[in-house]
């Protein structure tokens, strides 16, 4: 009845879980009471779960990144600090059956929640707004896609306190991830937790990618298209090339462990090289994914702020283009040392340092778009700078660990994690924080502490050259990654002082939280209200309509002239809105329960496959298949917003303006 | 109070002596073995190559962002400025230099350094074969040439080329001397190859590269590289152990076990190594020299299958 | 294309949110064939990993092959005389080729399943060994993707019984299903040529 779950799964004999389990109900059980306490279901309900409004999705994929954030950095300072006691006999305060599930739940909360829902929700953000669009192409995939990524997420947490997680990296590499090595429940929740978010993501992925080809505002052609609207374009075309690679690569893991199938195992004539190539085959494109974004962040951040337009924006677009195409062909470098011939290695080793040529030429387009501009020092642009300077470093490791030659001493050590680190804090993070704080006006209606924001930029870009600088040196003593415990007195220094950077980086975190805190509780104060819908004296068409925008995003669609449509109609005396004009009753998609209950049953088929218990796998699967077929039968799915009402919302944003403007 | 400070002082200040201290000892950076050696001098062509490109970067970002900040109404500001012919020619052309000249680097140096091209020695150097089982969590040494077999110990004289053939009886590893040079990974049903040589003897720390599970942080080794002599006297060290690796024995060492001591075999059945190899692969091995599958012997060893 | 979001009437609105639902089901397909070609190089990279057990050119029959081939090559036939239907507004006849369809596509999954109870039975199942598994799993998912074809036909027959005429939504889902159902014609030659030709021959 119920398979392999019993009482003994609970892992009662680990204080720490049982500290945390503590902790989450009461924070979970708090924060459910005041949602009672205050009456807030309904319209948590109505106005959020159910929403397919594109703006909503972003906040609550945001909320949702911010959690992981949370979970996330738990387990990078919990390693940390068992680094920085386990040394010369002790073993510290994490044995490996723990410590093992910790650093590769880590890695694949940071990736696949933290860094791939923080992109969907700037994606979600902006790039309707960006291409004056009234929604994405499918608002209803755009809802499910969501409720997807987070079910996989809630599966990951579940097994937190029931269960294990897997104890084989966050890649889960076979044969160790065989039943015959983990014969226990964790990797089957990684898999399941995979594969969940991973239809949200693909959905993303091909709703991204018809919204940008389909639903640009007239005269928007390709080469006038913002910068940040084409890295998402990239970004969407990478994942739907490269997630259903990862797809197969787990599931074919997944039919090794629930059928005795051998496409991995040591034995059957069963290949782990190939699981290797299939799941860097997704894995070197997925970083692309998430790092062009944040080039686009940037691409958008520094003319904003320079008061200049993007230097060199067509070499922008093909730069971005290239590396599209180039991560296509790098994969390999993930595994140098597993004995290809040497020109077979070359092959993938000069591949991988050509990206680095289109990649060093953004940098230097956004060097040459501050240069000869007015830069107005907004929290924003500190994180573009931190990011200019922390991701060239990033670069050149990159670089380094590209050329076989040197991979051969430093792949798999700390080295390896100092780089990754080094790009994926310093261009990833630091890219997702500087785009929230640059469009959180557009989406809230009000600006972000500043002060706060450049508290935790201070504390961020210090505590990472504390903590991963150490590492460097670390991966040149020959300390590999993934140790639970070590005895090499030279390695302990550089741990401790590892260890005082990951505290830094929690008070930047904290300092994150309180600028949220601070904001919203703010919000109302003349000087943080976006009245005028364009606080930064924007460039794209995101920052014409109202902050925060109608329903509807835009009244009137708006017709592009040239690239910065924005301001090209600012400094041409155009009205991009259009104001007072004739409006037409507008058609908008009703909202909907599918995707809340899409994702409800696919976390119960999840969790049932985990543990065996069939009968509810099969309640779950079947759960997901009527919910989409019934939201296929029902007809029932949008609406009009009748032109009164337009002209009501609108004439009342114009008035807005005009008082500001008589101010 | 003061005092109080002082000690803070005065543990900062070891804290600080011990970083340089640890500083002097990038094992990778200082290498004992003609393979580091190149594997160092690439490193530091290559990070110097990219110098070129990243300081002046990075000192620009600084420089640009401080010079055009928006109070400094001294700085030049052209707000339609976005294009220059001669600025995209050197962004573009720069690290493409580089990159080019990395690039034949890396070819030069994927062949050089490829860890299964033998490494030259000296005339009259017979290279020493070593045949390496990477077991759940430890590390088995097949001398072949002697006989003999050890766990989590590995000597070799100096000045000899080690030819290691390297598979693994569990998950993947990677076999690694830092001190040494490069490392390959261990997979089982696999053999991979590599070639190292120490130059002066030591004691080195060897370790597996690759994470294969619960016991993986205590899978190392020392390496000891010694005089020719010395060398010999270990081997007769080793044979006087009372152990012997054969099929009865070898399930018993290859269950799992974690910080395992380190081990000697006085004598170790021939043809041990391929067995391990071939179980995985019904009995078959790829031979070296042709690339062709062929049967291995059945020895004693053959009730040593893999059906758990 | 772009012009299509100018929205200045009502209609013109209806216009762009149904046009991009065939294109993205297109695109969303794109993906899918991702997920074949991997597991075809899969095949291709364990198809002599025989492990002692039998090889295709011991397991495969022509006979019940050519049967699968030619009432999933057919199904693809009478689908396209259910679209001519619809597009001329005959719903009756579309229901009927529909069900047609369904019948042969249910044929197919059937032989399907029997060859594999055959194979299981006679000691050759996807845990035998490598060649095996990644045959299995290639030749099933295509299995499991007409499975959800015969679902969706099933449900768009349903959905059509009682009504008079075919709105544009409902000509959305027909046309994504018959790119759907043809698709899966084009993997099912690459795997007759590609899985079972190859290995016999």
């Amino acid at each position: 009845m119920l398979g392999r779950l019993s009482f003994s799964a609970l892992p009662l004999d680990v204080p720490i879980v049982v500290g945390t389990f503590i902790g989450v109900c009461i924070i979970g059980i708090a924060v459910l009471g005041l949602i009672t306490y205050y009456g807030k279901w309904g319209y948590l309900w109505k106005e959020w779960f159910t929403s397919v409004d594109h703006k909503r999705l972003a906040v609550m994929y945001i909320v949702l990144a911010l959690v992981a954030l949370a979970r996330g950095f738990a387990d990078a300072i919990m390693m940390r600090t068992q680094l920085a006691l386990a040394y010369a006999g002790n073993p510290g305060y994490l044995p490996p059956h723990h410590y093992d599930q910790i650093f590769s739940a880590h890695g694949t909360i940071m990736i696949f929640f933290l860094a791939m829902a923080f992109m969907t929700g700037l994606f979600n953000f902006i790039v309707p707004l960006q291409i004056g669009a009234r929604d994405v192409a499918f608002p209803f995939l755009n809802n499910l896609s969501f409720w997807m990524t987070a079910a996989a997420f809630i599966l990951v947490n579940v097994s937190l306190f029931i269960g294990e997680f897997s104890q084989c990296g966050w890649l889960a590499y076979p044969p160790l991830s065989e039943t015959q090595f983990s014969p226990g429940v964790g990797v089957d929740y990684y898999i399941w937790a995979i594969q969940i978010s991973g239809v949200g993501t693909l959905l993303t992925g091909v709703n991204f990618f018809v919204t940008i080809v389909k639903m640009r505002a007239p005269g928007m052609s390709w080469m006038k298209m913002p910068v940040f609207t084409w890295t998402a374009f990239c970004s969407s075309i990478l994942i739907m090339v490269s997630f259903p690679v990862l797809t197969v690569a787990v599931a074919l893991l997944g039919l090794d462990r629930y059928f005795g199938m051998h496409f991995f195992t040591n034995d059957g004539g069963g290949n782990q090289m190939m699981y290797l190539n299939l799941i860097w085959a997704w894995g070197h494109p997925e970083v692309y994914i998430l790092v062009i974004p944040a080039f686009g962040v940037f691409s958008e951040v520094v003319p904003a702020f320079s008061g200049k337009p993007l230097f060199g924006y067509n070499t922008m677009v093909y730069a971005t283009c290239s590396i599209m195409v180039l991560s296509f062909l790098v994969w390999a470098h993930h595994f140098f040392t597993m004995g290809a011939g040497p020109d077979v290695n070359a092959f993938f080793g000069i591949a991988t340092m050509i990206i680095s040529i289109p990649t060093g030429v953004k940098l230097f387009n956004w060097l040459f778009t501050m240069y000869k501009g007015r830069i107005r020092f907004h929290a924003c642009m500190y994180w573009a700078v931190g990011f200019m300077v922390t991701f060239t470093i990033g670069g050149m490791t990159g670089v380094m660990m590209a050329i076989p030659g040197s991979d051969f001493v430093l792949h798999n050590s700390l080295f390896l994690i100092a780089h990754f680190h080094n790009v994926i804090i310093g261009g990833v993070y630091f890219g997702y924080i500087c785009g929230m704080n640059f469009w959180a006006p557009k989406v809230l209606g009000f600006k972000l502490n500043e002060a706060w924001s450049k508290r935790a930029f201070w504390l961020w870009l210090v505590g990472f050259y504390f903590a991963f600088m150490p590492l460097y040196v670390l991966g040149f003593e020959g300390m590999t990654r993934r140790m639970n415990h070590y005895d090499n007195p030279a390695w302990y220094p550089w741990m401790l002082v590892a260890e005082v950077g990951a505290v830094l980086i929690l008070l930047g975190i904290a300092c994150q939280l309180i600028q949220l805190y601070v904001s919203i509780r703010d919000c109302n104060l003349p000087e943080n209200r976006d009245v005028s819908g364009d606080p930064w004296n924007g460039r794209t068409l995101e920052w014409s309509t109202s902050s925060p925008p109608p329903v509807y995003n835009f009244a009137i669609v708006p017709h592009v002239h040239s690239i910065d449509a924005f301001m090209h109609d600012k400094e041409n005396g155009i009205d991009t809105r259009q104001a007072g004009a004739q409006y037409q009753a507008i058609h908008m998609p009703k909202n909907t329960v599918a995707g809340v209950a899409a994702g409800l049953f696919a976390l119960i088929f999840g969790f049932a496959a985990v543990w065996y218990i069939w009968w509810l796998a099969v309640v779950g699967l079947v759960g997901v298949i009527a919910t989409v077929i019934a939201r296929s039968a029902n007809k029932d799915v949008d609406f009009y917003i009748p032109a009164e009402e337009v002209a009501r919302i609108e004439n009342e944003h114009t008035r807005k303006l005009m008082a500001q403007a008589a101010e | 109070m003061k005092n109080k400070l002082l000690a803070r002082l005065a543990r900062l200040g070891g804290l600080s002596s011990a970083l340089l201290l640890a500083g002097c000892e990038l094992d990778v950076l200082d290498p004992k073995g003609p393979v580091g050696e190149g594997v160092k001098s690439l490193i530091t062509t290559s990070v110097i190559a990219m110098l070129i490109v990243v300081v002046p970067t990075i000192i620009l970002s600084l420089v640009f962002a401080w010079h055009y900040r928006q109070s400094n109404t001294s700085a030049e500001y052209l707000p339609k400025w976005s294009h220059s012919n001669k600025i995209e020619v050197v962004i573009w052309g720069v690290p493409s230099l580089i990159i080019l000249f990395l690039a034949v680097i890396t070819y030069q140096t994927c062949h050089s350094l490829d860890p299964y091209k033998p490494l030259e020695a000296e005339a009259n150097t017979k290279p020493l074969h070593v045949q390496v089982v990477a077991l759940d969590w430890k590390w088995l040494f097949i001398y072949p040439e002697q006989g003999i077999a050890t766990v989590n110990q590995l000597a070799m004289p100096v000045n000899t080329p080690v030819d290691f053939d390297i598979t693994s009886d569990s998950v993947m590893n990677s076999f690694f001397i830092p001190r040494l040079g490069s490392m390959i990974y261990a997979m089982a049903g696999m053999q991979t190859q590599l070639h190292l040589m120490a130059s002066e003897p030591g004691d080195f720390a060897g370790e597996s590269a690759n994470y294969s599970g619960r016991g993986f942080s205590d899978m190392r080794f020392h390496a000891l590289a010694m005089g020719n002599d010395e060398f010999n006297a270990w081997v007769e060290k080793v044979r006087s152990s009372s152990e012997e690796l054969d099929g009865q024995t070898y399930p018993k060492l290859a269950a799992p076990s974690e910080a395992n001591p380190v081990e000697y075999f006085a004598h170790v059945e021939p043809g041990m190594f391929n067995t391990i190899v071939a179980k995985y692969n019904n009995g078959m091995i790829m031979d070296k020299s042709t690339g062709k599958m062929i049967q291995v012997q059945q020895s004693a060893m053959s009730d040593m299958n893999m059906k758990e | 294309m772009a012009h299509d979001t100018t929205v200045q009437t009502a209609g013109h609105d209806e216009h762009h949110h149904e046009s991009p639902v065939v294109f993205g089901f297109w695109v969303y397909l794109m993906t899918d064939c991702i997920i074949f070609g991997s597991l075809f190089a899969v095949f291709a990279v364990l198809r002599n990993q025989f492990n002692g057990g039998p090889t295709g050119h011991e397991l495969f029959e022509f006979g019940g092959l050519g049967l699968e081939t030619a009432l999933l090559l057919v199904s693809s036939i009478t689908y396209g005389f259910g679209m001519i239907a619809a597009h001329k507004n005959q719903i009756s006849q579309v229901i009927l080729w529909l069900g047609v369809t369904f019948l042969l596509g249910l044929g197919f999954v059937g032989l399907e399943v029997r060859e594999f109870a055959h194979m299981i039975a006679e000691g050759a199942g996807p845990d035998r060994s490598a060649f095996l598994s990644a045959f299995f799993t290639l030749v099933s998912t295509h299995g499991l993707h007409v499975t959800c074809g015969l679902i969706w036909i099933l449900t768009l027959m349903v959905q059509l019984m009682g009504t008079t005429e075919i709105p544009e939504r409902m000509m959305n889902k027909l046309t994504c299903l018959s790119l759907f159902w043809h698709f899966l014609d084009i993997v099912w030659i690459c795997v007759f040529s590609y899985v079972y030709l190859a290995s016999m021959i």
